[in-house]
């Protein structure tokens, strides 16, 4: 039903930590997801004018890029973005048909695409892009957080998490429950300061982005010239070489 | 229940989810070919077609990993652009009018024309591939054609990088070796977007940030990885020799230079001879068994090849005969000392600050050596003398294309190494490692065969075609020295081209010059398109006729592709391939193997489909071809094929010499051997039970010190790796040059032509040193005053992904990156659409702006825009409307300068290699009429005979679902 | 916001009909209308036609029409099912009092209740439509106090011109509904400058930094979109109008929607009864024709925070 599930303290919060230190925007991630979900519990994730002009798709991860700073100092940030599955997700409440709706048992958030009429309210209501209109089925589509693999007894337990966390080659993306302060992902959020999207919105997004870091400076003193020696001085063209004559290698 | 959950209910049922769908009815394993990386997939199969293709966890590429491009094979599958029969061209090339025809009249029409070639005069057939990974086959079955015009993509990829390596250290960047990621602790990247090794890359990368590892891009560009590097040096195009070359100046003051890993492992020591104009100058001082000599603490000269002498690095020895000769390290010392390498000399030209520079220069010697690893583990060196542990120095580099696709890209590369080896970084833990087969020795050979005499009608060329130069006795020359392959490849105009130079292929071929050809023979290679360079020529050329004959000027053109890819549209005779989920491949030692720094490793490709269309895999159709005009090798005694089933039966049972063949994996009957060994007919069956790959793991003993561990050189001598288990000496100072040099200054019976002289006697220089790249030299910089260059998009590969349904629609259309001040100042805003202009000619394209970028650069992706036609793509594609290519703006012969007849070549004068990235352009604002779309545009292409557009609505997946627990349908 | 012309008109017609519904539900059976029962039938049918007219319009907008009925099931969170429930529930009580009134002439007792509530429920009706802009967050020029009244006033606005045009059909002498009406046009126009002041004057309080979660080294902006061409989101959310569109546009709605129709009603009390009638159909008109422009830069000039995330710096 529309109504958000009852929260109950230590409630069940799966979702993703991306890691923005380490996203290089292979998009992996992205076509991994459309791979797996075009034939998971959404399929088909249609896509339009496949092979013209103005081709468009369903997708449930986008690979966006921004720069950071200005000048030399400004920084290029690879920016994969899905559902958040939000904790006050109004892509929920403002469903007509209780097609949209999160789950009580892990906050999933997710259509149900035998009440949806296309209405497409949810994504006018969802600020961050994450639903998805099939024009072809005329539903709406959107990141199951691959609940098709998650908790699918027919992988190795350790496929058991979303395609586009496994495939990741900087592994800078992190499945886990976010409702547990003590899960791994939990730590990572709070190591790292783990940011909110828009959180002026009060959307409370359960997936966490990782800003990228700086590099500590590193207080090296510049090299000083070899201490001038008997024979000769370090740094005044030929002459330096003479502080090498009574090197002696072996081999 | 309370009425109002009722009510629910009824209005709302709950989702029945079934979250435990079946996955797949089958898993295969088989090798990813979206790009060259080559990382091990498992393709889940379902009702017959592909499910998922996820990376195999086990495989030592990707372990586990996959990229976009790989993630998406599903849809180059679903490819419209699949050819689907052998095709014969029926109108005017480039029109791309052709007649479907059956095999055998392809293979037929083949022979027509090869074998009478073969018959006369071998030369006249040029056989060129381009992104295959199969060179062990198509380089042998050149050989046993007989022709020496045989060669790969390396002469316009990297062949910078594999010669300078190759030729210094027996190894090389690329994908031949890499930096100990586990340990080092400081990284430098030159000039890498994304490179070969993809996937392992990206994986170290994230590895060292975890790690806490500085990690120091030094490119012009700051996207991909240079994104996520710690500090970013946005350096200017073609000056990181410079820049390099000032950081040992830095280290050399500083006396910051590893000189035990001199001694032990280098020619730091080796005496050469001072003797200005005279025939040996600058070559190594010898003893009469023609060792190297060095000077002992007692001033006396000794072989450099004994061991346990101690010896000079500088000072003045008398030679027997009485000249002087002095230390490698003491020429070295007096050039890099010289204040033109100070910071503050080379700043300006760099485009980045002394500070950091000497910043840099700091950070380097501090970690190498203030904080020196070791890692208690015994191991023996090639003298037999135990040492109780591995030392070694945490700095490491890694460098690509940004070194290797400008005209100084040898030298820069060299210096790279000078660097690594003067801080003794080579294959020691925390420095950068040698991966198997290599290191081999410094160069490898075998030298390239072609030479007169070497060629025979009827016969095969006697050695391969290509192959490592030690001096001028070593090019492959007519009797009057000129160029024997149509490329000119070891000519005087590219002496040390190890990979050749396809880039002159078309042009040569086309101006006859050194001579006519009579087939051009293509594989995999998209000449007529984005691996050409100034493509709108390179086309005419294709088409051009001779007046008298009316015939083309290149009178038969072979190709096989198994998409429509523009220089289908420019070919003869069409052999449409197989795609790489529907064949047997191997990837070999002998070619480009897979092996890693702990170990040789090779693996295969097995057919997961069967082709829905009439396609045959290009190394079965080159093998029949082979046995019908009855080359030796691919006969049997009975002249009946050697190799019925095609390539795998070559891959489990051809050999190249004794024991060794294709594969180094279970070998020998019972299949328990591992490198050396007889063939093992169930081999194949052996890899496939294997996850399609075999990995032998070097024990930890082995690990290091490749280039000096006994241990390790007798297992590769054993394995066939090497051919004897001698150490591999690092050439600080490279002899094989200076031979050249003396040449062109007229000592020696082989000279060259007074036109190459100048060019040779200045850049073969024994050690590395810094020039301004050719075509800045020549053109005036106030005219062109940019450089352009391109990059490699992570998500596409070449030209192969526009065709592929997902991957187009992340990139469809490429823009022109400028830095956002450098556009202000030229008035020009985001979004807007530009002229871009070059020596050559000018294309329209669409800028963005950005800071991270070098201000005197601008870039764009690679080979994103296409032609109109090609692809089976719609006529109103943004890769055909707004997409663009840069090529059309680089040539490959330089602009003259002050009226001269032959510029040469716009490539390394060492190696011959492609310099793309020594472009200079000027950018004006296009006026509003002409905005909204790319120029130059082609006249579209024919659709191929059954060529069907593709479907506007995919719903790819669907069917799966089918037997899903559906949830109940209320409507 | 990308204007989709079936909810234009969809939101401008029904809004028309329930204004009129509300009118003449409460006017009749407290006796400020004429109990006529040809008054009665045209001023019916025009708010019949229009409201179901509207609704159906909007379930062309939908993905899967036949499933349409679903959209009842959430009134308790969701205002787009409250509308749909209210319109639905809004013409069983306006049928009872239509056929009341024209079959058996009774406008009051049972049948005036029923024209009262039929009169409740539209009015809800409309402040539901309006709802179902203001409460999405995203969107700060729907998410703001101006926007239920600009609803609601532009109803009652439309409705009351229409009445006009109706009566002015049955000879009666409407000056006092005229007056009427002319205040509704200056109420709706007041309103609605008020809203394109504030949506002129303040932006989202989001931005790209916000979000992205970035900014620690400073400027935050797009470097490349995650695909070349446009997505579903962009289609849909990315619509931009440029700033002289913009203002051409909201002059002629100014002129056509609450310039013209107050002249013309002034005509209509003055003129003779013919030119009267004719002032008022053109009245009615006009300001149809100016709402539906309202109504299209309502969503045109709708910036949604997604496009934050494709080039957008502010929202
Ligand atoms: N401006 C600019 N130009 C460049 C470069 C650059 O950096 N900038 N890079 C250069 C470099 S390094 C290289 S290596 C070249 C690469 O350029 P190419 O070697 O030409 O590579 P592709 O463009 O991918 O073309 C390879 C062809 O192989 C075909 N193909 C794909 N799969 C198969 C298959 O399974 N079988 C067969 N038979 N054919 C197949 C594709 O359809 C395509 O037509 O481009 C060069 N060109
Ligand atoms: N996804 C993908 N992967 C590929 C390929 C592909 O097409 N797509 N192609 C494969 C092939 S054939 C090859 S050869 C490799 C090439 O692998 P890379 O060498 O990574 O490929 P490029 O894109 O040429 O990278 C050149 C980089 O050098 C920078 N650069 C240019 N000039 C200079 C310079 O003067 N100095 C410095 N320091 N940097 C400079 C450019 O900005 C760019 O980042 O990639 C292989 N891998
Ligand atoms: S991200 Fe959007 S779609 Fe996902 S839960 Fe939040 S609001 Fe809903
Ligand atoms: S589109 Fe479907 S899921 Fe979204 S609000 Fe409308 S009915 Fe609900
Ligand atoms: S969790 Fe699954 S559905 Fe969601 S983005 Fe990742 S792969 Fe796609
Ligand atoms: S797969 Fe990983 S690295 Fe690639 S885009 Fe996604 S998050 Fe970034
Ligand atoms: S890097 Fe990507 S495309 Fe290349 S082989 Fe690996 S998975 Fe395939
Ligand atoms: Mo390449």
């Amino acid at each position: 039903m529309t109504d958000l599930p009852a929260v109950q303290p230590g409630q069940k919060k799966l979702g993703l930590v991306i890691d923005l230190d380490l996203c290089v925007g292979c998009h992996g991630c992205a076509t991994a997801c459309k791979e797996w979900n075009t034939g998971g519990h959404m399929a088909p994730l249609t896509d339009f004018n496949a092979y013209g002009d103005g081709a468009w798709g369903v997708w449930f991860n986008r690979i966006h890029s921004f720069e950071e700073g200005d000048g030399a100092d400004a920084r290029t940030v690879h920016f994969p973005k899905s559902c958040l599955h939000c904790e006050e997700p109004a892509c929920v409440s403002v469903c007509p048909t209780g097609a949209s709706y999160k789950r009580a048992e892990d906050g999933i958030v997710l259509v149900n695409e035998s009440l949806c009429i296309g209405c497409k309210l949810c994504s006018w209501a969802c600020p961050y892009g994450a639903r998805e209109f099939d024009a072809d089925a005329g539903v709406m589509k959107k990141c199951t957080l691959c609940i098709d693999r998650i908790y699918n007894e027919n992988l190795a337990p350790e496929d058991r998490q979303p395609a586009c966390v496994i495939v990741c080659p900087t592994k800078a993306r992190f499945f886990g429950d976010l409702g547990d302060p003590n899960s791994a992902v939990s730590e990572l959020v709070a190591a790292r300061g783990g940011k909110d999207l828009m959180p002026e919105l009060g959307y409370r997004p359960t997936n966490k982005y990782l800003p990228p870091r700086r590099a500590k400076p590193v207080a090296v003193p510049v090299l000083a010239p070899a201490a001038a020696c008997a024979t000769g001085g370090a740094d005044d063209g030929g002459n330096a070489l003479l502080r090498w004559v009574d090197r002696l290698l072996s081999r | 229940m309370s009425f109002l959950q009722r009510w629910h209910q009824y209005w709302t049922p709950r989702e029945t989810i079934d979250t435990s769908p079946k996955v797949s009815d089958e898993v295969k394993y088989t090798t990813c070919y979206m790009c060259a990386c080559r990382c091990g997939i498992k393709v889940h199969l379902k009702d017959g077609g592909i499910r998922f293709i996820e990376g195999n966890p086990n495989h030592p590429v990707n372990r586990g990993v996959i990229c976009g491009k790989g993630a998406s094979g599903i849809m180059q599958q679903q490819s419209p652009a699949k050819l689907r029969k052998p095709l014969m061209r029926v109108g005017e090339r480039g029109a791309g009018e052709f007649r479907e025809i059956e095999w055998e009249e392809a293979i037929e029409t083949a022979l027509r024309w090869l074998a009478p070639i073969r018959e006369t005069d071998p030369k006249k057939l040029a056989f060129f591939t381009g992104r295959d990974q199969s060179q062990s086959l198509t380089g042998f079955w050149a050989t046993q054609f007989g022709t020496p015009n045989f060669a790969a993509h390396g002469g316009f990829c990297s062949v910078n990088m594999a010669a300078a390596g190759l030729y210094t250290l027996g190894g090389s960047f690329w994908e031949f070796g890499e930096p100990d990621w586990e340990r080092t602790n400081l990284f430098l990247m030159f000039g890498v977007a994304e490179d070969h090794d993809s996937n392992p890359i990206k994986t170290a990368l994230s590895g060292l940030k975890k790690r806490g590892a500085k990690f120091i891009s030094i490119n012009p560009v700051r996207t991909g990885y240079s994104a996520i590097a710690d500090e970013w040096i946005g350096i200017r195009p073609g000056t990181d020799g410079l820049f390099v070359l000032s950081l040992v100046h830095e280290l050399l003051r500083a006396d910051k230079v590893d000189f035990a890993y001199l001694g032990r492992y280098t020619n730091a020591a080796w005496l050469v001879i001072q003797a200005p104009g005279e025939a040996d100058h600058g070559l190594f001082a010898r003893n009469d068994a023609g060792e190297p000599l060095v000077l002992d603490a007692q001033g006396g000269l000794t072989s450099a090849l004994k061991t346990d002498v101690d010896v000079r690095v500088v000072g003045e020895a008398k030679l027997a005969d009485g000249r002087r000769a002095v230390p490698v390290f003491q020429l070295l010392a007096e050039r890099y000392l010289d204040p033109v390498y100070a910071p503050d000399a080379v700043a300006a030209t760099c485009g980045i600050t002394a500070e950091r520079i000497r910043g840099i220069a700091a950070e380097i010697a501090s970690v190498a050596f203030d904080q020196e690893i070791e890692i208690a583990q015994p191991w023996t060196d090639w003298a037999g003398r135990p040492h109780a542990t591995m030392r070694g120095r945490p700095v490491s580099i890694h460098a690509m294309r940004g070194i290797s696709a400008h005209s100084n890209g040898f030298q820069t590369c060299r210096a790279l190494h000078l660097l690594q080896i003067l801080i003794g970084t080579i294959d020691v833990p925390g420095g950068w490692r040698y991966k198997s087969p290599y290191p081999k020795p410094a160069p490898p050979g075998p030298k390239p065969a072609g030479k007169p005499g070497q060629v025979t009608p009827g016969k095969p060329l006697g050695g391969a075609p290509l192959g490592f130069v030690m001096g001028p006795e070593d090019l492959i020359l007519e009797a009057d020295g000129t160029p024997v392959r149509i490329d000119k490849a070891f000519s005087w105009e590219a002496p040390i081209a190890a990979h050749g130079l396809m880039q002159l292929l078309i042009r040569n071929a086309w101006k006859g010059d050194p001579y006519k050809i009579d087939t051009l023979f293509m594989y995999m290679a998209n000449m007529a398109w984005n691996s050409s360079m100034n493509t709108a020529e390179t086309l005419r050329m294709l088409t051009d006729k001779d007046p008298e004959t009316g015939e083309y000027k290149i009178p038969r053109i072979i190709y096989s592709d198994a998409y429509y890819s523009e220089t289908v549209a420019y070919s003869d005779l069409i052999l449409p391939d197989t795609t790489y989920l529907e064949r047997w491949d191997c990837i070999s030692l002998l070619d480009r193997p897979i092996g890693g720094t702990d170990g040789p490793a090779d693996s295969i490709r097995q057919p997961i489909l069967t082709p829905d269309r009439d396609v045959r895999p290009f190394q079965d159709v080159l093998i029949e071809l082979g046995a019908r005009l009855g080359l030796p090798a691919f006969v049997n005694a009975d002249g009946g094929p050697r190799f019925p089933a095609g390539y795998k039966d070559y891959i489990a049972m051809h050999e190249r010499a004794p024991g060794i063949g294709p594969l180094a994996g279970f070998r020998g009957e019972d299949g328990n051997l591992a490198g050396k060994g007889a063939p093992n007919p169930q081999q194949l069956e052996r890899y496939v039970a294997s996850g399609c790959f075999w990995k032998h793991q070097l024990p930890p003993e082995q690990l290091y010190y490749k280039h000096a561990n006994k241990a390790y050189l007798e297992t590769a001598t054993a394995m066939g790796m090497i051919g004897a288990p001698e150490p591999i000496i690092m050439q600080l100072y490279l002899e094989p040059l200076q031979k050249f040099r003396l040449a062109a200054q007229g000592h020696g019976a082989i000279v060259p032509p007074e036109k190459d002289r100048a060019r040779i006697a200045t850049h073969f220089d024994p050690l590395p040193f810094w020039y301004p790249p050719f075509e800045e030299a020549r053109i005036d910089p106030s005219a062109f005053p940019l450089h352009a260059i391109t990059q490699r998009p992570m998500q596409m590969y070449h030209s192969w992904h526009s065709q592929n349904a997902w991957l187009r629609q992340i990139l469809g259309q490429n823009r022109l990156f400028m830095n956002r001040v450098t556009a202000r100042g030229l008035g020009l805003a985001d979004d807007d659409w530009v002229w871009v202009s070059s020596h050559a000619s000018r294309i329209e394209a669409q800028i963005k702006l950005m800071d991270g970028v070098n201000p005197d650069t601008v870039w764009t992706w690679n080979a994103i825009g296409k032609r109109s036609g090609a692809w089976n793509l719609a006529a109103d594609s943004p890769e055909f409307q707004r997409g663009f290519l840069l090529n059309h703006l680089i040539t490959e012969i330089l602009p003259d300068k002050d009226g001269e007849t032959e510029p040469g070549p716009n490539a390394d004068p060492v190696t011959g290699q492609a310099a793309w990235y020594d472009l200079r352009v000027r950018i004006e604002k296009v006026r509003p009429a002409e905005a909204g779309h790319t120029e130059p545009r082609f006249a579209t292409l024919h659709a191929l005979p059954s060529g069907k557009p593709g479907p506007d609505i995919l719903r790819y997946g669907a069917r799966f679902q089918e037997d899903r627990q559906q949830p109940e349908r209320v409507r | 916001m990308h204007p989709a012309l079936s909810i234009v008109f969809f939101t401008t017609a029904s809004g028309a009909g329930f204004g009129l519904l509300l009118l003449i539900g409460l006017g009749v059976p407290l006796g400020l209308l004429p109990p006529d029962p040809l008054f009665g039938f045209t001023a019916l049918l025009f708010a019949f036609v229009l409201s179901a007219g509207g609704l159906a319009s909007s379930a062309l907008h939908l993905g899967r029409p036949e499933r349409a009925w679903r959209a009842f099931s959430q009134w308790r969170s969701s205002w787009l099912s409250r509308e749909g429930v209210l319109s639905v529930a809004t013409f069983f009580p306006a049928a009872v009092f239509a056929i009341g009134w024209l079959l058996f002439g009774a406008t009051s007792g049972i049948v005036g209740l029923c024209g009262i509530l039929a009169a409740i429920l539209a009015a809800g009706t409309v402040y539901c439509t309006g709802m179902i802009y203001a409460s999405l967050k995203p969107i700060h020029q729907w998410h703001n106090r101006w926007v239920v009244p600009n609803y609601l006033a532009l109803a009652l606005m439309s409705g009351l011109l229409l009445l006009d045009l109706v009566l002015n059909l049955w000879v009666f002498w409407p000056v006092s509904a005229e007056i009427l009406t002319l205040l509704a046009i200056l109420v709706a126009w007041c309103l609605k400058e008020a809203y394109w002041r504030f949506i002129d004057t303040t932006s989202a309080p989001s931005s790209v930094a916000s979000a992205t979660g970035l900014g620690a080294r400073g400027r935050v902006r797009m470097l490349e979109p995650p695909h070349t061409e446009e997505n579903f989101l962009l289609k849909e959310m990315g619509f931009r109008i440029a700033r002289k569109h913009r203002v051409r546009l909201r002059l002629i709605a100014r002129i056509v929607g609450f310039l013209a129709p107050g002249f013309l009603s002034l005509i209509a009390v003055i003129a003779s009864p013919g030119l009267g009638t004719i002032a008022a159909a053109l009245a009615v008109i006009s300001a149809g024709l100016g709402v539906v422009i309202e109504r299209w830069l309502f969503f045109a000039e709708a910036k949604h925070r997604v496009t934050l995330y494709y080039g957008a710096e502010v929202v």
